[in-house]
């Protein structure tokens, strides 16, 4: 085999030696090199911006209120005991918050993609164009809009109720109408993500897959569960994965429409873990406040990309 | 290029002259010769406050020789804060900062002992108030200098046309811009007066504007009438309270306010009850008088009815809401020295006041001499609307600040969850006393 490569191959006694180029122009002709030259300043940014942020925050999540002591997981332990009244609240509403907003968008983002797939030529773009607008104004300056159609005195939504001659609703004003409305905010500003990922996995779908299972007499339902949400299946996990860590992660629209109120019940993780650490000057529990979902979150997303990893494989063999 | 190669005895000739040079020159005593200081002042809700501010910071230029580099960062979105607590990381930054209420506390190790600036501020223009010496001071010490710079009072504007016609309460003749010993009318301004004048106000579909919600204005109303029930949530040695006698006194009277108040309170903000008065929808609010300076521009009529006056008392006294503004020097700062020059010199009288003449009246020093300035007695629409502002004698009132006497670091924390208004806000939504309390308590608990 060596020698038959030896044979076939470009050998030294057989070729002529090739020209002497530099070092550093080899390295740059490596596919590999420029890859990862192209990639620097995002690595640079992740590094700078997310790792070194994460593991800085691991370190303050275990000192004490003066950032003086190592306290290792006392600040954790705290906030399963003595601070549980509390947090346990912010850890229901961030799960209530997380799992029925990234529902909502997925279920809104893929009712939406199926209308879009069904637009032929320009008109869809329009649509589509239209329909990505919420997703593309800044998250605090449309949340300002929205805390202006719920204002508690003078809102908009209330205006037209009341000339309608009904009552006005108190959009923020209650513990469940409050959670609602931060929930809807979130909804109406993340469904165009789903949409538009679920718009592109549609049209990866195959047409011969529908007219095959249209021969064979599939209904419009069959066709959906047994050829589209299979096809999308990898999309779908990894678009509800990525937004529910957003959507965790929340801040804007809770520290905009609510401030954690009323009654500290729309706090999330990060809003709490601001009102704990910058406002009450605990920046270690502050810290531990904020860091409380991650490993529970890089496990989800470890058996989830797991998942899509082992299904992605089954596809291409 | 030829390159010219230099001798030892040249450098040496080169070296004597330029020596002796230097060393015959007359001084010459240049725009900045005694050095630079760096301050971050609180950008100013009053924009002519951050002009008048620049004045006096090139007037110290010119007087001291000392150049100052000011920054003016806003409190929206909490950014002082946040460049506070950045500064506090990196140990770098502005030699002053401006440093409101606990963040004083919290970063206390952290500031430069000022003993010497206070102490001659206080010998000067009198005592600080009962606030400054509260936050200001650690372990004795003064770690921030008070400062007049968007220090203000919570109390009472109220519309005087509503009060009379709904609550038969004549404010002006209440409290007359006029220096004298308290009326009859503000002897009896007391909290039962105030509860009957909220149910009047709300069957007249001018409820009292007092927020429940978690923000700062919300919590000093609360805090102003806990304190004037003596009801502590967590006393000054850290034992929690909650249990107390005067504490369950004040929910059982504020069990009443809250029936009188507007049906959405727990969601109001520190903007809500401005926008409340502005609109007219409100007889009676608990501000500094923003509200009023807003209405001057955009509703004169209401501004022309507005009156501002001290708290109704309660069992134990009147407490006025006050939220303070200090100017701090970093322990890691350059230029220490020159930081005290200029915090000296812009707490002068004629500084001071000329900034709060800037301001319609909003900042408060907080020295005993220096609030009885005649700064606030002319301003209007209606003219000595804003008279009995600053505490003075005759209200027979404290500055206070919600939750003290608390250790700072647990009073904190109280504040910021808004753990008062919560309470009032339980209430309101019809939970028992017992309930309150007992969810207080817990809440409590993890604070201290």
């Amino acid at each position: 085999m060596a020698n038959s490569a030896m044979m076939i191959g470009s050998g030294p006694a057989t070729t002529p030696a090739p020209r002497r180029v530099g070092s550093l122009k080899r390295l740059a002709r490596r596919r590999s090199s420029i890859a990862l030259l192209l990639c620097a300043p995002l690595i640079l940014l992740i590094v700078g911006l997310k790792v070194y942020p994460t593991f800085y925050a691991m370190f303050l999540s275990m000192l004490d209120r003066k950032m003086t002591k190592f306290v290792g997981l006392d600040n954790f332990a705290f906030l399963l005991d003595r601070g549980w009244h509390s947090f346990g609240m912010v850890v229901f509403q961030s799960c209530l918050f997380a799992i029925t907003a990234v529902i909502m968008k997925a279920l809104v983002g893929f009712i939406l993609a199926h209308l879009m797939h069904n637009i032929r030529g320009k008109n869809q773009r329009i649509w589509r164009g239209l329909l990505l607008v919420p997703w593309v104004i800044p998250l605090a300056l449309s949340t300002l809009t929205w805390w202006w159609l719920f204002d508690p005195s003078y809102s908009a939504f209330n205006w037209t109720l009341n000339w309608l001659g009904l009552d006005s609703i108190p959009f923020l004003g209650t513990t469940w109408n409050a959670r609602i409305s931060v929930i809807a905010v979130n909804v109406w500003f993340g469904a165009p993500f789903f949409m538009i990922m679920y718009l592109a996995a549609l049209k990866s779908v195959p047409e011969q897959l529908y007219e095959a299972a249209a021969i064979d007499g599939a209904t419009a339902w069959q066709k959906l569960i047994y050829i589209t949400l299979p096809m999308m299946r990898n999309i779908v996990l990894i678009t509800v994965l990525y937004s529910l860590i957003v959507t965790f992660a929340d801040f804007d629209i809770v520290r905009i429409l609510t401030n954690g109120g009323p009654q500290n019940s729309t706090h999330l993780f990060a809003t709490f873990a601001f009102n704990v650490g910058i406002e009450s000057g605990n920046i270690p529990r502050g810290a531990s406040v904020s860091l409380f979902m991650f490993p529970i979150l890089a496990a989800l997303a470890f058996f989830v990309l797991r998942d899509v990893l082992k299904r992605s494989k089954e596809v291409s063999t | 290029m030829a390159s010219r190669k230099v001798s030892r005895r040249r450098f040496i000739a080169t070296t004597a002259v330029a020596s002796s040079a230097l060393v015959a020159a007359p001084f010459v005593r240049g725009a900045f010769a005694a050095g630079q200081v760096s301050v971050f002042f609180w950008d100013h809700w009053v924009p002519a406050g951050n002009v008048e501010m620049r004045k006096q910071v090139a007037a110290f230029q010119e007087k001291h020789k000392i150049e100052v580099k000011a920054d003016f960062i806003t409190s929206q979105g909490r950014q002082t804060l946040l460049t506070i607590n950045a500064e506090a990381q990196a140990r770098r930054g502005h030699d002053i900062i401006t440093i409101g209420n606990w963040n004083v506390q919290d970063h206390a190790d952290k500031l430069e002992n000022v003993d010497d600036v206070v102490g001659q501020l206080t010998s000067n223009f009198g005592a600080a108030n009962a606030v400054s010496n509260y936050l200001g001071k650690s372990k004795g010490k003064w770690v921030a200098v008070p400062s007049s710079w968007g220090t203000q009072n919570k109390g009472p504007a109220a519309r005087i046309s509503m009060m009379k016609q709904f609550a038969g309460i004549d404010v002006v003749k209440m409290y007359p811009a006029a220096d004298g010993a308290e009326t009859p009318e503000a002897k009896a301004w007391t909290n039962e007066a105030m509860l009957a004048a909220a149910e009047a106000c709300f069957k007249a579909g001018k409820p009292f504007g007092i927020g429940l919600g978690t923000t700062a204005d919300n919590v000093d109303t609360a805090g102003s009438i806990f304190a004037s029930f003596g009801a502590e949530l967590v006393d000054a040695k850290g034992a929690i309270k909650i249990k107390s006698a005067e504490v369950r006194q004040a929910l059982e009277y504020c069990q009443k306010l809250v029936k009188f108040l507007p049906a959405d309170a727990q969601s109001w903000d520190d903007s809500s009850n401005n926008r409340a008065l502005i609109a007219g929808n409100s007889a009676f609010i608990y501000n500094p008088p923003s509200a009023w300076a807003v209405a001057v521009r955009d509703a004169p009529a209401v501004a022309a009815d507005t009156w501002h006056f001290p708290v109704p008392s309660g069992p134990k006294g009147r407490f006025v809401p006050h939220s303070m503004n200090f100017w701090a020097i970093w322990q890691f700062a350059q230029n220490k020295k020159q930081a005290k020059a200029l915090i000296e010199f812009l707490m002068q009288p004629a500084n001071v006041d000329a900034r709060s003449t800037a301001v319609m009246g909003y900042d408060l020093p907080p020295y005993e001499k220096m609030s009885q300035s005649k700064v606030w007695d002319k301003i209007g629409p209606p003219e000595g609307s804003l008279y009995h502002y600053p505490v003075r004698k005759q209200h027979n009132a404290v500055s206070h600040l919600a939750h003290m006497p608390a250790p700072p670091e647990i009073a904190v924390q109280i504040y910021n969850r808004g753990t008062a208004p919560t309470m009032l806000a339980k209430l309101k939504a019809g939970e028992s006393i017992e309930q309150v309390i007992a969810w207080g308590e817990k809440e409590l608990q993890a604070f201290v």
